[in-house]
């Protein structure tokens, strides 16, 4: 990762393959501001908000991705916002922050509970100073009972409140998932409609820096069978603040993934209120060739493989696809129906991960657009080592990538 | 007001503390825990009793020889003025009527299912009325409660109309949680009755939550005057699960407005309550998370009722939860599909002699709070009532498959976007539940 990523207090030793120009680095990665997503108010382009009353289903507005016109090949190019001012910079976390914040400063119902995220301010920092500004009720301290503040935090929305759950690592939520997945998933429908879940669960996941086996878990995979529930990865300041705003809104369970390595990222994000949509994928850079479907730190690696593929005179499309349950097999569908070929790149675990559904999902969906099988490049199902070399090699690099478009292409 | 005021450092209430060891309050040697004969009570191994134990036994032996007297006993203690009575003619029809109901719907539950009306599991509540009755029925309409898979009398204390329970438990459409949820999973936003559980110990922190509301209603939200109690029913293989000593922990912690209510009828399926514990005294766990732990009769409604009584007002004024152990029984298996081939037919019959309703009826004929006609008539009432939700309960109709995904999740969106660019709750084929997800 680039030398930017400086975790908290520890330093950050960059493996050569792992390298970013820092540079382009701390401008906005193009994508997510030119394809940005206005105020979910405005009526949206695909007339995608059609509502059909049969399942009341109201529909806040799809973003607009496919603003071609601000197609920006060169990394090095000023992000051209399309924001009257020209807003502010920030780190992942901070942008995490703000979602919350103002989310709070709008309902009164939203509270935050979990290990460490009042006094201590977050793990990650991601709820700092919100403790002293909402009192200790709002933003609670919980004992170390994951499955019980869990089922805590589901008991409360279900009289009303929004709570956000946070797990100190991902991982913890393991002692969770009685509640997540009998409670939180099934409670609306085994009352028949009657109680609603409204809570965002989230944390940090993925794997960091030789944080050990437990620490570095990739949980998407564990939760993505439980029907009732919907799960998002976020990857930049502007869809991490995005997505925790709409999180908070939705009324369904949203299991929100952040990655440990991403939060010090910087991006300069609108001024003004934007609230993404959870269904959506994101569409990082347009391309011709081939198909590659990331999330969450994945991402990075592959636009590091996408500049290498670039100067070879590959023209990859790059989706971020942000809602891992469910898939925006839209967005998914259109670019496989361009490329003919898909690439998935992806930090979860190989066996019933989400490659494995997503290649599971195109195929049943896209098969006659496809002009050869998918591959999936997933990390390696061990748990993660220790020893800094070995760790490397669990996960997808971006040389790795570069053969696999190769391969893919020929 | 009630002389029953609890510590939290003090064991409980002034009340004759039955121990586990003297579950049966005669002479009968079959329950003498000292001696080893009677293989259902589990291990032979000595159960740590002291000499004291010991005496409180055959105090209590000499004392309790009818549940009756230690009513008595209760209101000498008090100083109620008007009445030496513990209930008014009212609450005891009130009482006497739920207990009704909850006896001949289970009755009648066991007889649909055995008809095929009824299936899977199906956890009846007979023998346990008074505790449901004496707790819910001192709540109001806002104050929560929170249940096992033994929920069907629960549900109905609270105010969950027969009919809507029947017609759920048959997998009607009418069903209170539109046949969805089945007899483990008993759910009414109307009546605050927030389920209903397969997993046990699951629902502590459901309940645990809907008091944190309550709190954070209070003081965040400014409703300074809500003062929502929750009510956690489950029983004693659950006190010995994590889920319940985390939010012992937390409710204690925080003061939440809970009563942990644990229904000790002995046995977890089959599994003796003593034989998993070790120490079976449950309602000592409490004082050692900081609230009061109090040991009640739950086979006498006027004394559970005591007891709940303080507890839930001790949580309404903001002094935090308690934890209540009403010694019960279940008259009958754990669920209909339980032979009940081990526990002890002489354990059964001392039980059966002190059975609720009857000995409520006698209460309430001894004090000329009710005469025969009258309890007949209430008999009559829940007959009629029962048969009638039976009737509607056959009557209504199966879910259509439209109902299928209806329900998966509160705002449908989150069945993504199809191919098509539309959301896929927009297709047809969610509306006829026949879309595959």
């Amino acid at each position: 990762m680039a030398s930017i990523l400086q975790r908290i207090g520890a330093a950050t030793s960059l493996s050569s393959s792992n390298s970013f120009d820092t540079k382009k680095f701390n401008l906005s990665s193009p994508r997510s501001v030119i394809g940005r997503k206005v105020s979910n108010l405005d009526v949206r382009s695909n007339g995608a908000n059609k509502m059909n009353g049969g399942m009341n289903c109201q529909i806040g507005g799809r973003a607009d991705h496919f603003v071609t016109n601000a197609v920006a090949t060169k990394p090095e190019a000023p992000a051209a916002s399309t924001a009257s001012k020209p807003g502010h910079e920030l780190l992942l976390f901070e942008a995490l922050r703000e979602g919350l914040e103002e989310e709070m400063e709008r309902d009164a119902r939203v509270c935050i509970m979990g290990e460490d995220v009042g006094h201590y301010g977050g793990s990650y920092k991601v709820s700092k100073g919100l403790a002293p500004k909402y009192g200790d009720l709002r933003v609670l301290d919980t004992p170390i009972a994951e499955n019980a503040f869990t089922g805590m935090g589901i008991g409360a929305a279900m009289m009303g409140l929004r709570p956000i759950i946070e797990g100190m690592n991902m991982g913890f939520l393991l002692l969770a998932f009685n509640q997540i997945s009998n409670n939180c998933g099934m409670l609306h429908y085994t009352s028949g409609g009657q109680f609603k879940i409204p809570v965002v669960i989230r944390g940090p996941g993925g794997v960091g820096r030789q944080l050990g086996a437990e620490h570095s878990q990739r949980l998407e995979s564990y939760f993505q069978s439980i029907p009732g529930i919907q799960m998002v990865a976020c990857s930049t300041p502007y869809n991490a603040k995005g997505l925790m705003k709409a999180a908070i809104r939705s009324d369904n369970p949203v299991i929100l993934f952040e990655h440990v390595l991403l939060y010090n990222l910087k991006e300069t994000i609108p001024d003004e209120e934007y609230v993404l949509n959870l269904e959506e994928a994101e569409m990082v850079r347009p391309g011709e060739h081939v198909t590659i479907l990331t999330y969450s730190r994945m991402r990075y690696h592959v636009m590091q493989a996408a500049k290498t593929l670039v100067n070879k005179g590959y023209d990859p499309e790059v989706i971020d696809i942000r809602s891992l349950k469910p898939f925006d097999l839209h967005t998914i569908g259109n670019s496989v129906k361009k490329t003919h070929r898909v690439l998935i790149v992806e930090e979860c675990m190989r066996t019933g991960g989400i490659g494995a559904s997503l290649t599971a999902a195109i195929n049943e969906n896209f098969q006659d657009y496809l002009d050869a099988p998918i591959v999936c490049l997933s990390s390696q199902d061990v748990p993660t080592p220790y020893a800094g070399t070995l760790e490397e090699w669990t996960v997808v690099q971006p040389p790795q990538i570069v053969a696999a478009v190769e391969q893919l292409c020929r | 007001m009630s002389s029953a005021t609890f510590s939290a450092t003090t064991a409980g209430p002034h009340l004759p503390l039955y121990t586990t060891r003297a579950r049966s309050h005669d002479q009968n040697p079959m329950f003498d825990p000292l001696k080893k004969s009677a293989s259902f009570l589990g291990s032979s191994t000595k159960l740590s009793f002291n000499s004291t134990t010991t005496t409180k036994l055959t105090r209590a032996n000499s004392v309790a020889r009818s549940p009756i007297v230690a009513v008595s006993e209760v209101k000498e203690k008090k100083s109620k003025p008007i009445s030496n009575l513990l209930i008014t003619k009212e609450e005891g029809l009130d009482l006497y009527e739920d207990m009704i109901l909850g006896r001949a719907f289970e009755d009648m539950c066991a007889q649909m299912y055995y008809r095929g009306k009824m299936f899977g599991f199906v956890h009846l509540y007979n023998g346990q009325e008074a505790v449901s009755t004496g707790f819910i029925r001192l709540l109001k309409k806002e104050d929560s409660v929170v249940s096992t898979y033994r929920d069907h009398v629960h549900s109905l204390s609270k105010g969950v109309p027969a009919r809507a329970v029947m017609s759920e438990l048959f997998g009607k459409t009418t069903g209170c949680c539109r046949g969805q949820g089945g007899s483990m999973h008993m759910f009414s936003k109307e009546h605050n009755v927030l389920g209903g559980f397969a997993f046990i110990g699951e629902g502590i922190p459901v309940a645990t939550g809907a008091a944190f509301s309550s709190k954070y209603r209070r003081e965040v939200l400014g409703k300074a005057d809500c003062d929502h109690v929750t009510c956690a029913f489950f029983g004693d293989g659950t006190a010995n699960n994590g889920q319940f000593f985390e939010c012992l922990n937390m409710a204690a912690l925080w003061k939440l407005p809970i009563v942990f209510v644990v229904e000790n009828n002995l046995w977890a399926i089959g599994m003796s309550h003593l034989r998993a514990t070790s120490d079976p005294e449950i309602w000592k766990k409490g004082p050692a998370f900081g609230m009061p732990g109090v040991h009640v009769d739950g086979m006498d409604v006027l004394k559970v009722r005591e007891v709940a009584k303080e507890a839930i007002d001790r949580a309404r004024r903001g002094e935090g939860p308690t934890l209540v152990e009403c010694e019960t029984y279940r008259f009958r298996g754990h669920s209909l599909a339980d032979p009940d081939e081990l526990r002890d037919p002489a354990e059964k019959a001392h039980y059966a002699a002190r059975d609720p309703i009857s000995a409520l009826k006698k209460y309430m004929f001894e004090n000329n709070l009710a005469s025969e006609a009258e309890l007949k008539a209430i008999e009559k009432k829940i007959d009629e009532v029962v048969e009638d939700a039976v009737e509607f309960a056959d009557e209504s109709p199966h879910p259509d498959r439209s109902q299928l995904l209806e329900n998966v999740f509160a705002d449908p969106r989150g069945f993504g976007i199809g191919p098509d660019g539309r959301y896929r709750c927009e297709d047809p084929k969610f509306t006829q539940g026949t879309a595959h997800v």
